[in-house]
């Protein structure tokens, strides 16, 4: 069952008199429970088709089935409650509030769509994820305090709170050393074997993408192969 | 409702976390409010003292005058007619209610000399005692005022007021000394407290008060005419002038003592002392509170009307004046400036939530991150409008508190 179909989707970005075509007919799906990697060099489109996955943007034309939904013609509204709920983000540069524990970072997505739950749940919640993913001694920990690999950690769990299906990872250890970066791209290969969550990783570097178990070559704005790599 | 609760802690938590921007914020409405607060306090302090400077004038004073009322001029038909008396006075104050105490008050304008200086004083009032408490200037500097017996026997004693005290006495205690008024010799027995300019800037402390019965017997020039000892006055003294319609003249081959026979000596003991028409000039009369002047008017007329015999139809033979226009219109300048004040304290207003507006605007072009994670996380537009909303608001109740 494919979580993502896209269909000869384009994009253009209109500036001023000049178009500018990104995306020149995307066709791709990705089934649940996989761990993709989207490579491709700057200025090939990836950051767009990123956009574009984590409805955060909408294609010129051209279809897009997230999880048995038609999404692309959603309104604003519609597509931040899909992001909220279908999907959790990680960035290169962590993106978290500043001057705010840990435990609040992970908690904060959850005041957009979970209101109705008590805030001992979220709490309970909060921290249950943090501990998943190693960081149960820093609950109040704020950025200041973490070091660059905690910090993404902290991202994780955030991604991770309201249980999305997909989980959109945009070069997750850009900003870490090796030996983070390993741990990092670990965690990611443990969330997808022991919860099946789909995880798609955007990266220009193949030794991350060795880590994954298939690659999509994007280039020009269109996909090149789609490799199927074995683990 | 829990989610307002929620929207308003994270407006908090996100204040807290600039606490010095934040305060520094609020400066602008705080300022705005205590300065608000500050001209009303002062609107109002200014119209509490415009009450109290309107009291010191007599607010509650009532002045009833003979002649009959015309429109302006204070002096306009009175004196034209005599016809209020003393009586009328005692009358005020026995049979109105609500008139508390009342004074006649006869006017004379002379010169006043003592030693070497001599002043002519806008007001030489005879009067009664009960003229301090109508005017409300009971309390004298030094000495002590005239008496009801002082009045009775018309003695010649006065008080005097502080411009006199600087022009005659050059400052040096007057109690005790005497200067003359129109060449009769009155002692001062008090000195008036300084009371200032009245309403229409004449001084109020140029005044010498004595008991009625003495200016209007003994001290001529009741007239406005003569105010110059010196020259040539007072007809009361047959013989010595020269002026028209001298006994003189019309019986020119005579001697004017020779005129009629002299009363002998018991003729004299016999003649029954004539009965002098006694008439005042003004009575004032003090209302027991700015509401019942209305009604101490009615009192006062109806009085009147039936003592002077005027039956309804006829023209009054008096007026009686307040002071309500005047009170009125300083009333209405003091609210004219309270409310021009009260005006630059609201702009000082606005522009404070200017300031506010300013710094939300830049809060959020300087949290675009942070925004753009909030929607990449799930946020719609209206969560994050209502999120830096609620920042705004609460800064400025808090503002607005911290200026209150």
């Amino acid at each position: 069952m494919d979580l993502i179909k896209l269909e000869d989707i384009h994009k253009t970005y209109h500036l001023g008199e000049i178009d500018v075509p990104v995306l020149k007919g995307i066709t791709m799906s990705v089934e649940r429970g996989e761990l993709v990697a989207l490579m491709g060099v700057s200025g090939s489109g990836k950051t767009t088709l990123m956009n574009l996955l984590g409805c955060l943007d909408r294609p010129t034309s051209g279809q897009y089935w997230l999880d048995g939904e038609e999404v692309s013609r959603l309104s604003g509204d519609g597509r931040a409650v899909v992001r909220n709920k279908k999907i959790g983000f990680v960035f290169q540069n962590f993106n978290l509030l500043p001057r705010t524990s840990a435990l609040e970072q992970v908690m904060m997505p959850l005041s957009y769509t979970a209101e109705e739950l008590p805030e001992t749940e979220w709490r309970k919640r909060a921290k249950a994820l943090l501990e998943r993913v190693g960081l149960g001694e820093r609950l109040d920990h704020e950025p200041s305090q973490l070091s660059g690999g905690q910090q993404q950690r902290v991202a994780i769990a955030r991604a991770l709170v309201n249980n999305p299906p997909l989980v959109l990872a945009d070069e997750p250890t850009g900003a870490l050393d090796t030996r983070t970066s390993e741990e990092i791209l670990r965690l990611f290969q443990q969330l997808n074997a022991e919860e099946g969550i789909t995880i798609v990783i955007v990266t220009h570097d193949p030794g991350v993408a060795g880590h994954t178990k298939r690659t999509i070559r994007i280039r020009d704005g269109l996909i090149e192969n789609a490799l199927q790599k074995s683990a | 409702m829990r989610k307002f609760y929620r929207t308003l802690r994270m407006a908090v938590n996100a204040l807290r976390r600039n606490i010095m921007r934040s305060a520094l914020t609020t400066l602008g409405i705080v300022i705005g409010v205590s300065a608000v607060i500050a001209m009303m306090e002062i609107g109002q302090g200014s119209s509490s003292a415009v009450q109290q400077t309107i009291a010191n004038m007599g607010a509650n004073m009532l002045l009833v005058q003979p002649g009959t009322a015309s429109s302006g001029g204070v002096t306009f038909g009175s004196g034209s007619v005599l016809t209020l008396t003393p009586d009328d006075g005692d009358a005020i104050l026995r049979e109105c209610p609500s008139v508390i105490s009342v004074a006649p008050v006869v006017r004379a304008r002379t010169q006043v000399v003592y030693g070497n200086r001599n002043w002519v004083p806008l007001y030489i009032y005879g009067t009664t005692p009960s003229f301090l408490e109508v005017r409300d200037w009971q309390d004298l500097q030094e000495g002590e005022s005239f008496t009801d017996r002082e009045v009775r026997n018309g003695s010649k004693v006065c008080l005097i007021g502080q411009t006199l005290v600087r022009e005659l006495f050059q400052g040096e205690s007057p109690l005790g000394k005497e200067l003359r008024v129109q060449s009769v010799t009155f002692k001062v027995i008090g000195v008036l407290t300084s009371k200032g300019a009245n309403m229409m800037g004449l001084d109020q402390d140029d005044i010498l008060l004595a008991p009625w019965t003495t200016i209007k017997y003994r001290v001529s020039g009741t007239s406005a005419t003569t105010a110059n000892q010196s020259a040539a006055t007072s007809s009361n003294v047959a013989g010595v002038n020269t002026s028209i319609n001298s006994l003189d003249q019309l019986y020119p081959n005579l001697d004017n003592s020779q005129l009629y026979d002299q009363p002998s000596a018991i003729q004299q003991a016999d003649t029954p002392q004539p009965i002098r028409f006694a008439n005042v000039d003004q009575i004032l009369a003090r209302a027991e509170s700015t509401e019942a002047i209305p009604q101490a008017i009615r009192q006062i007329t109806g009085l009147l009307h039936e003592r002077h015999h005027i039956r309804p139809g006829q023209a009054d033979d008096f007026n009686i004046r307040d002071m309500t226009e005047m009170t009125k219109a300083l009333a209405s300048t003091s609210y004219l400036m309270a409310g021009l004040l009260l005006c630059v304290a609201l702009i000082s207003l606005v522009v404070g939530g200017v300031g506010i507006m300013n710094i939300m605007l830049v809060s959020v072009t300087e949290r675009t991150k942070e925004i753009g994670l909030r929607m990449a996380v799930g946020a719609r537009a209206r969560d994050i409008l209502r999120q830096f909303l609620v920042e705004a608001v609460v800064l400025c109740l808090l503002a607005g508190g911290g200026g209150g």
